[in-house]
């Protein structure tokens, strides 16, 4: 997809945030290749939900930088990363209008946005509820509407924070087979998530989070079956203190 | 007055059959709502504006607009007046004792409320709405149509209030308007005027005109807040 020109790969280069003087994301390195499912582990608070946006570009880095392979992240002037909050967003709005809504800003025609929004709908068994407002939807059907949404612009790179954890088992299995299948079209996808099942499931590599520093990258089945650390160990047993 | 005697006279004239009734109901709607459209029209991007910029003296342009709320319409009255009088910098337009200047002084008198509210809802909604739209690359200025569509329901609510104050305003449109009869002669300026002279029947009617009014704007404002409560969840 996307031509032989790619937005990735991204680097992290030397990545710190602070608020008020007090550090939350720690010299931060790391490059993420073009392709496959990355996976952001860590206990609550590590600062998984503060990388993504940082990656994304809505928070301003107190130091280093965030570097896009190409184009500045862009594709012909338009953002070929997206992302889905840990809180799904929803305009007050109709299902239908937030697609269109998010499309229209991305600048697709008329005709292009009736057809997307269509598709998203019915991949994302979504359009049963075409017309409701977005803001009365179940929390799972939010999220899956917010997952529609980031599927619906079509972009190389998805940042992913926690897409599931609202979500019943059915409706786990089809996210997870969509996210199979855009990483079979050359996509690429960083996703937060605390269901190791899921990351053992998806990822071909495990960034372990912890106190605001990348405290361990490895290829997902080095670290699940031999993290390297004693607090990779912890974590993984369910007995890491955050 | 017992309530028979304020039915027969309202009777008598919704009727038609007291002369200048229902042109100066009609002025006062057109004036009203010309001003309220055109402090729409400028007030809600304004403020929209206002609250999705960050610059130095914006806290001291806010505080000076939610002052300007309170601006006691006879002021407002005065200044315009003094603005279009024949030897003011406005005086060329010719505007003086025309409904023009009273549009002017409802904009001014309603601009501040427009502008105040929208600021207020529109800052609310952008905390919540910040990242997404961000994320969309919608920053700055081309966050502002997404915000204003999203706070629609308040908006409207806001312009009705508006509508509400600006059409019971008697001060200003006294002043700048002159209550020439036939020509600038709104509901609030006949009934002060006709209220003075003992003709109450003349007055009474606008007076109930009025109340209508008030009355059919608070069921419109309900409404909206009913569907709005629908759409927003
Ligand atoms: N804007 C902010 N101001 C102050 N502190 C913040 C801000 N954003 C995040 N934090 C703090 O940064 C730390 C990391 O937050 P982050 O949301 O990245 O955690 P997380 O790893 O995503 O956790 P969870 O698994 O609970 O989602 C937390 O301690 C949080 O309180
Ligand atoms: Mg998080």
């Amino acid at each position: 997809m996307h031509g032989p020109t790619s937005i990735m790969p991204l680097r992290v280069e030397g990545l710190s945030f602070e608020v008020n003087g007090r550090r939350l994301l720690t010299e931060v390195d790391l490059t993420l290749d073009r392709g496959g499912v990355v996976a952001l582990v860590g206990p609550n608070g590590a600062g998984k939900s503060l990388f993504l946006r940082l990656c994304h570009g809505l928070l301003t880095p107190s130091a280093g930088a965030v570097r896009w392979g190409d184009g500045d992240g862009r594709r012909a002037g338009v953002k070929a990363h997206a992302m889905v909050f840990q809180k799904p967003v929803m305009l007050r709005r109709s299902v239908g209008a937030n697609l269109t809504h998010a499309l229209a800003a991305a600048g697709h025609g008329r005709a292009a946005r009736r057809r997307r929004v269509e598709e998203a709908l019915v991949r994302f068994r979504l359009d049963h509820l075409a017309d409701r407002p977005a803001r009365v939807l179940s929390g799972g059907e939010q999220q899956r509407l917010a997952i529609a949404r980031a599927w619906a612009l079509d972009v190389e790179t998805l940042f992913l924070d926690e897409p599931t954890s609202q979500l019943d088992p059915a409706a786990t299995r089809a996210i997870e087979e969509t996210i199979v299948m855009l990483e079979g079209e050359g996509r690429t996808i960083v996703l937060a998530t605390h269901d190791l099942a899921q990351a053992r499931r998806l990822a071909r590599r495990v960034l372990f989070v912890l106190g605001g520093r990348i405290h361990e990258d490895a290829p997902a089945a080095a670290f699940f079956t031999e993290p390297k650390t004693p607090e990779g160990i912890a974590f993984l047993a369910g007995d890491l203190l955050a | 007055m017992e309530v028979a005697g304020f039915l027969a006279a309202a009777a008598e004239i919704f009727g038609g059959s007291i002369p200048g009734f229902w042109p100066i109901v009609g002025l006062s709607l057109g004036v009203t709502l010309t001003a309220v459209a055109l402090a729409a029209l400028i007030g809600m991007p304004a403020g929209a504006l206002l609250a999705v910029s960050r610059f130095p003296g914006r806290t001291i342009l806010i505080v000076t607009i939610n002052a300007l709320m309170g601006l006691p319409p006879v002021v407002a009255g005065l200044l315009i007046f003094l603005l279009l009088s024949r030897s003011g910098p406005l005086g060329f337009f010719g505007w003086l004792f025309t409904p023009k200047a009273m549009i002017l002084a409802q904009v001014v008198l309603v601009l501040p409320i427009v502008v105040a509210l929208t600021r207020q809802t529109i800052e609310d909604l952008w905390r919540e709405y910040a990242e997404h739209l961000a994320s969309l690359d919608l920053t700055g200025i081309r966050a502002v149509p997404t915000l204003l569509w999203e706070a629609r329901f308040s908006l409207l609510t806001g312009l009705l209030a508006g509508f509400g104050r600006a059409s019971a305003e008697v001060g200003a449109v006294l002043i700048v308007g002159g209550n020439i009869v036939g020509h600038t002669r709104t509901m609030t300026t006949a009934i002060a005027l006709e209220t003075s002279k003992g003709d109450l029947p003349l007055a009474l009617g606008l007076g109930a005109a009025l109340l209508v009014l008030t009355l059919g704007l608070n069921i419109l404002a309900f409404g909206v807040g009913r569907v709005g409560a629908r759409n927003a969840g």
